[in-house]
């Protein structure tokens, strides 16, 4: 089947087998190895990227299910030369050892800092309303859907809660 | 290449002259910005020309043999290429440093799941499916024993070790503890699943093979294929966590180098989360009995650790449950024995901390224990028995903070403030603290390492992998140090089998071993930098592009008409044998228990430790930090479920089988390295981290559950049923 993507803010036009994942035209059709396949079966969050914004586990959805989508991968946000200011925050707490769960976890707290900017509640949220503080408990909350095996956690979440503090500060700004 | 340096006695602390300012920062690792980029690739993400996919097949019965496949179903798939199997096809994954192809069972199936064939198509998607198509037809022998108390089960003499009359002295004993404990398998479960790109060019194999040790895994491979070593090269950049499940070579290699060479095109085969659970070497469920016996002050009289683990016939490996056991504590009167259950689960085999890992929950809990009934402080039980020589050798220690990582520890976590047991609460939840020891042994490994200065620079290079452990970072660092260079001098290649044979990473021996060869090739540097300015080796500066000593000077570039190259391999030496060297520490941790659920919340941790020298504080942490996160995994959450019928494991995915996740582990995780030296653990007086951490971190754990609640928990996991059910028994 025949469908066109913007991935990364380069629209890609692909023939694809019916069953091929959007993990695997990434990853296997158009040689965006940054995203990751931990499970495929949407057990780790390793595959995550953004659809018109929103996170989803990659290895869960057809690619031919996203014909004129938009998607955002790990390799659209920053490069080795110039990192976004997650990607920096990730390399300066150490928040990663093996990197394998990395582009999935930076992937995933981008999507969830616009969706807590949104107001979205988590389930450890005081108040179903009121916009919530992404203090720990909620990026832990969270982030749960990113299993880091080498276990960075702590430093997973200092990374994120320093990045988005400096993305409120130039909010504000 | 020069012959290997002899650890033969301790060597001058050149480290703490160089004066660099390099060794030991918390530097970011400088390979770091190409993993948060997704530009580090991992074994999978090459794309040779003309690639094709494979898929293994799987057993679906538990004991007997194959008497044939029928592929037609497969055949009629456009795109599909062909089953490939034979009897150099690999049962399960070589052991750590086997060094040679592990079983090769032709048609024989040992457990249910072993890979047998490969399924090799144009897409992954029509390998997919084409293996689901092949029928394998099986003369199978049931009955199979696939519980652990089912099977043969035969004494493991080499384990072995009896001093004094243990029983005598319980009976004679102020307190004692006896009692039973199980914990359950475990799966390593590294985020990358394993997998495997075969090339043949000219002969010779191109790997890209997701491995921990690629120096043995070379020889593996060629003997499993039977071909020379020189004729397979192995790379492995970047290897996304291993755990020891990647210590050896396991079917995606063989399987895919097979088919690679029938085919004459590239292979490449990734095995499926679940293929990883049922045919990557497990841990062993354990089951154990420990036995304390102390007189009225806490001095132990009696120490008893007896086990049982479980293996495949013809494994050589066996959990060494009682690891730590043999050198924490002293005690007059001792007994270690093993028991291996022959049975035909998975096979098992080494898992971060092999040993420590579960033969600490027993042996720290029953210390609590202990305590507890001398009416002792555990801080103090475990002070009062520190041994003057390993207990069952005779070995002096290296250097070992165990009493000072006590002792600091209590003092930063407040453990002063340890409530009564059962004592604290906070709404539903109980509250409590807990402590263990920690202790993992330091080895030393055959390692060796290039490094080559010039005027552009230093370049290091080795087989050795990094697999998230730092080796990128560290002997960047080691070179840097030595040579008086900044670190953005230094380029770092590694896991590439052409260059020279690293230790590789398992048994948290290589830092410190391919940090050692790095160390020795960098003096090597020295002295000739010395040579031909001049100097004695020992007088020798170098810093800021200038060389120093006995009273002259030089640009370092001026030295340097052409590049020094030079090798250096070490191996352990009679330090080994006079000494005995092993990472201490110790563990303290704050839970709440849910008074409805049973939930047991971990608040935070800190782990105080003795490594000998810190080769870069960043990542050691990391290291620390992962390893007490095990701890919290191991005793809270994680557990291989067998099918009782078949052996076959239930829980082989990540949602059935539960590693931690962020929502399980606080923020507040620290960690204190003590300042240390060790002088006979190898020439640059460091130890390993990566496996220290889990030593005894779930049992602090469990203390701490007990003393929220009361209750004593012995079998691992203890997951909220068991708390509830401990209560159901009337505490
Ligand atoms: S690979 Fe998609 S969630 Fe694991
Ligand atoms: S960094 Fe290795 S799994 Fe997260």
């Amino acid at each position: 089947m025949k469908i066109t993507l913007d991935v990364n803010g380069v629209e890609k036009t692909l023939d694809l087998d019916a069953r091929v994942t959007l993990l695997d035209a990434l990853r296997d059709h158009m040689g965006l190895t940054g995203t990751k396949k931990g499970c495929d079966h949407g057990q780790c969050g390793a595959c995550t990227v953004l659809v018109d914004g929103r996170r989803i586990n990659a290895c869960l959805s057809l690619a031919v299910m996203h014909d004129g989508d938009q998607v955002t991968t790990v390799e659209g946000l920053g490069t080795p030369e110039e990192m976004n200011t997650l990607q920096r925050e990730f390399v300066s707490c150490d928040g990663y050892q093996c990197g394998y769960c990395t582009p999935g976890q930076i992937m995933s707290a981008t999507g969830m800092m616009a969706e807590a900017a949104e107001g979205a509640p988590s389930h450890v949220s005081e108040s179903l309303t009121a916009p919530a503080d992404l203090d720990d408990a909620e990026i832990a909350e969270r982030m749960s859907g990113n299993l880091c095996r080498c276990s960075a956690y702590p430093f997973i979440r200092e990374a994120i809660s320093r990045a988005h503090a400096a993305q409120t500060r130039e909010g504000r700004e | 290449m020069s012959e290997a340096f002899k650890m033969d006695e301790a060597q001058p602390r050149l480290l703490d002259e160089t004066g660099q300012g390099l060794i030991g920062e918390p530097l970011d690792r400088p390979e770091g910005r190409l993993k948060v980029t997704g530009q580090a690739r991992y074994s999978a993400e090459y794309a040779p020309e003309r690639m094709v996919h494979g898929v293994l097949v799987r057993a679906t019965i538990t004991r007997g043999r194959v008497t044939g496949f029928d592929d037609s179903a497969a055949q009629a798939l456009p795109g599909y290429l062909g089953l490939f199997h034979g009897p150099r096809f690999i049962r399960n994954p070589a052991q750590g440093m086997a060094d040679e192809a592990p079983c090769q069972p032709g048609e024989s199936i040992d457990y249910h799941g072993q890979p047998v064939a490969l399924v090799v198509a144009e897409s992954f998607e029509t390998a997919r499916d084409a293996a689901a198509r092949i029928v394998v037809h099986y003369d199978e022998a049931p009955g199979a024993p696939v519980a652990p108390d089912t099977g043969e089960i035969e004494e493991n003499e080499k384990r072995k070790s009896v001093q004094g009359d243990l029983e005598a002295a319980m009976a004679g004993a102020a307190a004692v503890v006896d009692a039973e404990y199980t914990t359950a398998g475990h799966a390593a479960a590294a985020m990358e699943p394993h997998a495997a790109i075969a090339e043949w060019r000219d002969g010779r194999l191109l790997m890209h093979g997701s491995l921990q040790m690629i120096r043995f895994n070379k020889n593996e491979l060629a003997d499993a294929l039977g071909v020379s070593p020189e004729a397979v090269r192995i790379l492995a950049p970047y290897v996304g966590g291993g755990f020891g499940s990647k210590l050896g070579i396991s079917s995606e290699h063989v399987s895919a180098a097979l088919a690679a060479r029938a085919l004459e095109r590239p292979v490449r085969v990734v095995m499926s989360r679940q293929t990883v659970f049922d045919a990557v070497l497990r841990r062993t469920e354990t089951w154990q009995r420990l036995r304390l016996g102390a007189d009225k002050d806490g001095r132990l009289t009696a120490i008893g650790h007896e086990d049982r683990v479980s293996n495949l016939e013809g494994e050589g490996f066996a959990e060494p449950v009682s690891a730590a056991t043999r050198f924490l504590y002293s005690a007059p009167n001792r007994l270690i024995r093993q028991h291996i259950s022959r049975n035909h689960r998975t096979p098992s085999g080494s898992v971060r901390a092999p040993g420590e890992a579960v033969g600490m929950f027993a042996l720290e809990t029953a210390m609590d224990e202990l305590a507890e009934k001398l009416g002792l402080d555990p801080v103090e039980l475990r002070l009062r028995n520190i041994p003057e020589r390993h207990p069952v050798t005779g070995q002096a220690y290296t250097a070992r903070a165990l009493a000072e990582s006590l002792r600091e520890g209590a003092k930063r976590f407040g453990w002063d403030q340890r409530p009564e047991t059962g004592s604290r609460r906070e709404g539903e939840w109980l509250i409590g603290m807990g402590m263990a020891g920690a202790g993992r042994s330091n080895m030393l490994v055959p390692s060796a390492a290039r490094v080559t200065l010039s005027r552009d620079g230093a370049l290091v290079e080795t087989d050795m992998t990094d697999i998230g452990t730092g080796s990128y970072a560290i002997l960047g660092q080691i070179a840097g140090e030595m040579l008086g260079l900044p670190i953005d001098k230094v380029a770092v290649h590694l896991a590439d089998s052409d260059l020279p044979g690293a230790s590789g990473s398992g048994g948290s021996f290589g830092a410190s071993s391919s940090g050692s060869s790095v160390f020795l090739a960098a003096r090597k540097i020295r002295e000739i930098l010395a040579q031909r300015l001049g100097c004695k080796p020992e007088e020798l500066k170098v810093s800021g592009g200038e060389v120093s000593g006995g009273g002259t000077r030089a640009k370092l570039a001026d030295l340097l008409p052409e590049p020094i190259s030079a090798e250096a391999k070490i191996e352990k030496g009679k330090t080994a044998e006079s000494h005995f060297s092993a990472g201490f520490g110790a563990h303290f941790v704050e839970v709440a228990v849910s008074e409805v659920s049973g939930e047991i919340r971990v608040r935070r941790m800190l782990g105080v430790f003795g490594i000998g020298r810190v080769l870069n504080e960043k990542t050691a942490r990391s290291q620390a930090v992962g390893g007490m996160v095990w701890g919290v995994g191991s005793a809270l959450h994680e557990e291989l479920g067998h099918d009782p019928r078949t052996g076959h494991i239930v829980t082989r995915d990540l949602a059935n089988y539960h590693i931690p996740a962020h929502a399980d582990i606080p923020r507040d995780m620290e960690v204190v390295f003590l300042p240390e030296r060790d002088d006979q653990a190898n020439p640059i007086q460091s130890k390993g981290i990566g496996e220290l951490g889990i030593s005894g971190s779930g049992a602090a754990v469990i203390n701490a559950v007990h003393n929220a609640t009361g209750l004593r928990l012995r079998h691992f996991p203890a997951t909220p049923d068991k708390v509830l059910a401990g209560w159901a028994d009337g505490r």
